[in-house]
C-alpha cells in the first residue's frame, strides 16, 4: 500500500513536509510540559512519547512521507478529548487528528512539534436503531462494522470505500469518503444525519440533528470532508437503508478504452442509474486477475462492472437494457455473475486493484482526480502520453459513473530519481484533470500530498476565502496546520517552479 | 474599484458575464459605500425569515443555462433563472431535480432555491437541495466573483463552501452560478391514499421504510396516508399490489409543494415543523399536516413561536414560521456556541456585513 519509505534528503527535496518558511510559523511546544499537565489532569489517557512506540504513527496511507510526533494520545471517551483539547487550546499545541491511518494523502501525517490524536479506540457503536433507519457510532469505528451491525435488520450504510474494512467512520467524514456505489447512494456527505465536534477549545457542538435538517447555516456539510482542520468529530450518526433485494453486476469486455468510456456515457443516457459503474484498463485488469483470480478477460483493454441492485423486477429489466446499451456500443463480450458469490469475485477484483497493482510494482502512487466523463478518451491519451515520456508504467482504476479516476503509477522507489518522476507524472495528471474542468481529488482529499495541486485549481482569493472559513473555526490555526489548504507563499513558490520549467505562467505573482 | 480585470487564468474557466459583471458591480459599490443589499430574485420566499433592511440586488437579470450535458447529469445555471424553466428544460430530456424544489406559482428562482434550500416532498428519499449542489460561483463579501465546486459529481479538494450556500439565506454571498447534478424521472408511478388511523399511518411507514419499497412521498391529511410510489415498472406495480387503497391523481403532490391543498387556506400563520422521522403523533395547538413520513409537519397555529420552538426541541427537532410578521425569530434559536461560530463565520466570509443581514437571526 503506497511508495516504500525513503530518506529525508529526497523527500525535503521535492518540498511536501512542513516548512515554516512557506506554510507558516508554528508555535513552540513545552513537551515535558504538556506532558506533565496531560499526566496530572487525565491519569487515564494514553500517551505514547518514546520514540519506538511513536514509530507505527509517523505516516498513513501515504508511506512515503513520515514525521514523529511529539506525541501521540488515544482517547477513550469524548470527555478526555475535550479536556485534552482544551489543554491544548490554552498551551497553543498543534493538534493533528488521525482515524485509523489509511488516508492516501497524507491528511493524518504527524508534525514534529504537534500531538497526534489517535480516536481508533472510540470505536463503539452506540446505537443501530432499525425502525428509524440510522446508526450512532463512535469515530473510531470501522466503515464496514456499521453495515455489520445493520445487516440483522437487513440495513446497511452505503457509502463503501475499498478500504471499509480498516477505515474509520471519523476518517470518511473527515475525508467525505466515497465508494463503488457513490452515483446511486451518494458519498459520505450525502450520508449522515448528526456529527458532533469537540472544537479547537474543547467544546463539544453539535451539528445536524436527529430530524433532516437543522437550523442555521449547513456547517455539518461544511465540515464533511474538512480534513480535521474545523473540529474533532467525535460522534456520528448515519442514515441506513434497506438491503436491495437483489444485484447483479454485468462485466462488459472492451477492445478500446475510448469505447467502454463512450459506453459508460449510453447507459445513463438510457435512463439508467447503475448502483456501481466502474472501469479498469488492461494493465489493471492483469494485475487484478493474476491475484484475485476474478475471472477477468485478460486480452481486453478495458473492462466495465455495472452493478444493477433493487426490486427483482426491475432489476431484471434493466440488465436487459444495459446489455443491449453495451452490445450496441461495441462490447467485444458480455457476462454476468451467475450468483452471488460470482458477483462478490467481480468486484474483490476492481477492490484490491490497488493492492493488486502493488504487485506487480515495487511502489505505486495512487491518483484521485475527477473528471466530467465526456472528456475521457483526452485524459486517457494525456495520461498514455505522460506515461510515454516519464517512462513509468500507469494502471487505470475509475470510478466511469461518476468521473472519478485514479491512475496508479508504477515505479520503483529504489531507482534514483524515479519517485521525483512519479511525483511529477502525478501532478500533471491532476494539472489535466483540472485543465478538462475536473477537480484534483474527488475522495483521497488534498492533505498534505496535493498541497501544491491546489494552487493550480483555485485562485489566490478562493485560497484566502478557504483561510477565512478556518480562520472562523480555528483563528490560531492548531487543528491539521499545513494541510488541505495551501499558503499564498507556497503557491508563489509553486508557480514560480513552473515558471521555472517554462510551463505555467501565473500573472498573479506579482502580488507577493 | 471596479469588477473589470477579475480572474480568468484557470484553463476552461468562464468569464464574466455582462449580467453577472453588473452584481458584482452593484457588490463593490455597496461595499464602497457599505450598504447592506437585500438580494433577491422573485422575492417568492418573502414569508420566510426576518426582514432585511437593505438596498435591493435582483438576481433576475442574470438568467439562462450555461451547460446542460444530459448525459454527464450536470446541469449549470445562472442564479436569476426562473426554475420552471430550468425544470422544463431538464423534463426535455427525461431529467428532473430529485430534491423537488417547490416554484411558489412559477416565481421562484434558481438562486432562491439554493438560498432557501426548500425541498419537497421526496426529500426523505432523495435527498435535499443541498445534497444535489455541485458547484457555485459566488460574489463574496470583499466583491469577488469566486468559483467552488464544479460541474464534476465528486470533489473534496477544500471546503464544500457549494453546500454550505445551500440554505444560507444568502448572508453568505451571492451566488450567481449553481451547478447541480441531475438524474432520470423514474420510469414509473403510482399515487394511491389510503383510510387509516395516524398512529397506524406512521408505524406502516416505520415498517416499509425497513424495506425495498419504492415510496418516494408519504403525507397524512384528513383521516388518509397519501402515498407515491416511483421505480421501475415491476416494483412499482408489486408495491402498488400489496399496500392497496385508492387511487390518487398525481396533482395532489404539486399542490401540496406548493402549498395550494385547502389546509394551506387556513387564516392562521404556517410553521414549520422538522422532527426524527419517528416522532409520534403530536398534541398540537392548531391544525396539522403531516409530511416527509412524519419527519416534517405543517402546523397552522396562533400558539407563540417559543411555545412551538420549545415543543419542536423537546422533541429533538425545531420549527420554523413561515409568515412574515409573526415573530422575530422565525428560525429556532441557535445554541450559545452554534451562535458564535455562526457570527464568527458571517464575520470572516461578509466583514462588512453587507449581505441580508439579519435575515435568519438578529446580529447576524
Ligand atoms: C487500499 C485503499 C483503498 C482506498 N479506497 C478508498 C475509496 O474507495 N474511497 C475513498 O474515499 N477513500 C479510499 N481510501 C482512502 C481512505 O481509506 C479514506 O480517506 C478514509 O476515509 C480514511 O479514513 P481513516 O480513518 O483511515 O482516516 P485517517 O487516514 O486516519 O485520516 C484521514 C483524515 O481525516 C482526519 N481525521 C480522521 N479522523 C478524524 C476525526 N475523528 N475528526 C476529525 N478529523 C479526523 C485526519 O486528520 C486526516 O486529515 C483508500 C485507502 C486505501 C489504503
Amino acid at each position: 500500500m503506497g511508495p516504500k519509505t525513503i530518506d529525508n534528503k529526497q523527500v525535503i527535496s521535492v518540498n511536501l513536509l512542513y516548512d515554516e518558511k512557506l506554510d507558516g510559523p508554528l508555535p513552540p511546544v513545552d513537551k515535558a510540559g504538556l506532558i506533565n499537565e496531560l499526566r496530572q489532569t487525565l491519569p487515564d489517557l494514553e500517551l505514547l512519547h518514546e520514540r519506538e512506540d511513536l514509530q507505527p504513527y509517523e505516516c498513513d496511507g501515504l508511506s512515503a512521507y513520515r514525521v514523529m510526533p511529539l506525541l501521540v494520545v488515544m482517547p477513550e471517551t469524548v470527555e478526555q478529548i475535550e479536556t485534552f483539547m482544551k489543554i491544548c487550546h490554552q498551551r497553543q499545541v498543534p493538534v493533528v487528528a488521525r482515524g485509523a491511518g489509511t488516508g492516501l494523502s497524507g491528511g493524518a501525517l504527524p508534525l514534529e512539534g504537534g500531538v497526534l490524536l489517535v480516536l481508533a479506540r472510540l470505536k463503539n457503536i452506540l446505537e443501530v436503531n432499525p425502525e428509524g433507519r440510522f446508526a450512532r457510532v463512535q469515530p473510531g469505528v470501522r466503515n464496514l462494522a456499521i453495515s455489520e451491525a445493520a445487516a440483522p435488520y437487513q440495513l446497511y450504510y452505503a457509502p463503501d470505500p475499498s478500504s471499509q474494512i480498516a477505515c474509520s467512520i471519523g476518517g470518511n467524514v473527515a475525508e467525505n469518503a466515497g465508494g463503488v456505489h457513490c452515483l446511486k447512494y451518494g458519498l459520505t456527505v450525502h450520508n449522515l444525519l448528526k456529527v458532533e465536534i469537540v472544537t479547537v477549545e474543547g467544546e463539544r457542538m453539535t451539528l445536524g440533528s436527529d430530524a433532516l435538517d437543522s437550523p442555521g447555516f449547513d456547517l455539518m456539510a461544511l465540515f464533511t470532508g474538512s480534513e480535521g482542520m474545523l473540529g474533532i468529530v467525535v460522534e456520528v450518526t448515519v442514515k441506513l437503508l434497506p438491503r436491495p433485494q437483489v444485484a447483479k453486476v454485468l462485466m462488459a469486455s472492451f477492445d478500446d478504452v475510448g469505447k467502454a468510456g463512450k459506453a459508460v456515457g449510453d447507459i445513463i443516457s438510457a435512463g439508467i442509474i447503475p448502483g456501481g459503474l466502474e472501469m479498469m484498463d488492461n494493465l489493471a485488469i492483469r494485475a487484478a486477475e493474476d491475484f484475485i483470480h476474478a475471472g477477468y478477460p485478460v486480452e481486453a483493454e478495458a473492462i466495465l462492472l455495472c452493478e444493477l441492485d433493487g426490486v427483482e423486477a426491475d432489476v431484471a429489466d434493466e440488465c436487459e437494457r444495459v446489455r443491449q446499451v453495451l452490445e450496441n456500443s461495441g462490447a467485444t463480450a458480455i457476462s454476468q455473475a451467475k450468483d452471488d458469490a460470482e458477483r462478490a469475485l467481480f468486484w474483490a477484483g476492481r477492490k484490491n486493484a490497488f493492492p493488486a497493482v502493488g504487485r506487480i510494482s515495487p511502489d505505486y502512487y495512487c491518483m484521485d482526480g475527477t473528471i466530467p466523463r465526456r472528456e475521457l478518451p483526452k485524459v486517457l491519451q494525456g495520461i498514455a502520453d505522460l506515461s510515454a515520456e516519464y517512462g513509468l508504467r500507469v494502471a487505470n482504476v475509475f470510478h466511469a459513473g461518476d468521473g472519478n479516476m485514479h491512475p496508479l503509477i508504477l515505479f520503483d522507489a529504489n531507482q534514483e530519481g524515479e519517485l521525483e518522476r512519479a511525483e511529477a507524472v502525478g501532478g500533471k495528471i491532476l494539472e489535466l484533470c483540472v485543465a478538462v474542468g475536473g477537480s484534483i481529488t474527488g475522495e483521497h482529499g488534498v492533505g498534505r500530498e496535493k498541497i501544491n495541486q491546489m494552487c493550480s485549481q483555485f485562485n489566490d482569493d478562493e485560497l484566502l476565502t478557504f483561510h477565512a472559513v478556518k480562520a472562523a473555526f480555528d483563528p490560531d490555526g492548531l487543528l491539521n496546520p499545513g494541510k488541505n489548504i495551501p499558503t499564498l507563499n507556497r503557491c508563489a513558490e509553486f508557480g514560480a517552479m513552473h515558471i521555472h520549467n517554462g510551463e505555467l505562467p501565473f500573472p498573479e505573482l506579482e502580488r507577493f | 474599484m471596479s469588477a473589470q480585470h477579475e480572474h480568468a487564468h484557470r484553463p476552461g474557466e468562464r468569464a464574466a458575464s455582462a449580467s453577472e459583471q453588473q452584481l458584482q458591480q452593484q457588490v463593490l459599490d455597496a461595499l464602497h459605500s457599505n450598504t447592506p443589499l437585500a438580494i433577491q430574485g422573485a422575492n417568492s420566499k418573502a414569508f420566510l425569515g426576518r426582514p432585511v433592511d437593505g438596498q435591493v440586488l435582483d438576481t433576475r437579470g442574470h438568467s439562462g443555462i450555461v451547460n446542460y450535458d444530459p448525459t454527464e447529469l450536470v446541469v449549470t445555471v445562472r442564479s436569476g433563472t426562473p426554475l420552471v424553466e430550468l425544470l422544463a428544460a431538464l423534463d426535455d430530456q427525461g431529467q428532473t431535480l430529485t430534491c423537488e424544489p417547490p416554484t411558489f406559482n412559477g416565481q421562484a428562482t434558481v438562486g432562491g432555491m439554493i438560498a432557501a434550500g426548500l425541498s419537497g416532498p421526496r426529500r426523505p428519499w432523495s435527498g435535499a437541495v443541498r445534497d444535489l449542489v455541485l458547484g457555485t460561483r459566488v460574489i463574496t463579501g470583499h466583491g469577488k466573483l469566486l468559483r467552488f465546486g464544479g460541474e464534476v459529481m465528486k470533489n473534496v479538494a477544500g471546503y464544500d463552501l457549494s453546500r454550505l450556500m445551500a440554505a444560507s439565506f444568502g448572508q453568505l454571498g451571492v451566488i450567481t452560478e449553481v451547478s447541480m447534478k441531475v438524474l432520470p424521472k423514474p420510469v414509473s408511478s403510482h399515487h394511491l391514499r389510503l383510510e387509516l388511523p395516524v398512529e397506524r399511518a406512521l408505524l406502516k411507514l416505520a415498517e416499509w421504510g425497513q424495506q425495498p419499497i419504492p415510496i418516494t412521498a408519504a403525507s397524512y391529511l384528513d383521516g388518509h396516508l397519501h402515498l407515491r410510489l416511483e421505480g421501475g415498472v415491476g416494483s412499482v406495480r408489486s408495491a402498488a399490489d400489496r399496500i392497496g387503497g385508492e387511487e390518487l391523481d398525481a396533482g395532489f403532490w404539486t399542490q401540496l409543494n406548493e402549498q395550494q391543498l385547502d389546509f394551506f387556506q387556513d387564516p392562521r400563520p404556517l410553521w414549520r415543523l422538522s422532527l426524527p422521522p419517528l416522532t409520534a403523533e403530536l398534541e398540537l395547538p392548531g391544525a396539522s399536516l403531516l409530511d416527509w413520513a412524519g419527519a416534517q409537519r405543517w402546523l397552522k397555529s396562533d400558539a407563540a413561536a417559543e411555545e412551538l420552538q420549545a415543543l419542536a426541541s423537546r422533541h429533538g427537532g425545531h420549527a420554523t414560521c413561515y409568515r412574515a410578521g409573526v415573530t422575530d425569530s422565525p428560525f429556532q434559536p441557535l445554541t450559545p456556541l452554534l451562535q458564535r461560530y455562526h457570527r464568527q463565520l458571517k464575520k470572516q466570509l461578509d466583514p462588512q456585513g453587507l449581505f441580508n443581514p439579519g435575515r435568519m437571526y438578529p446580529g447576524l
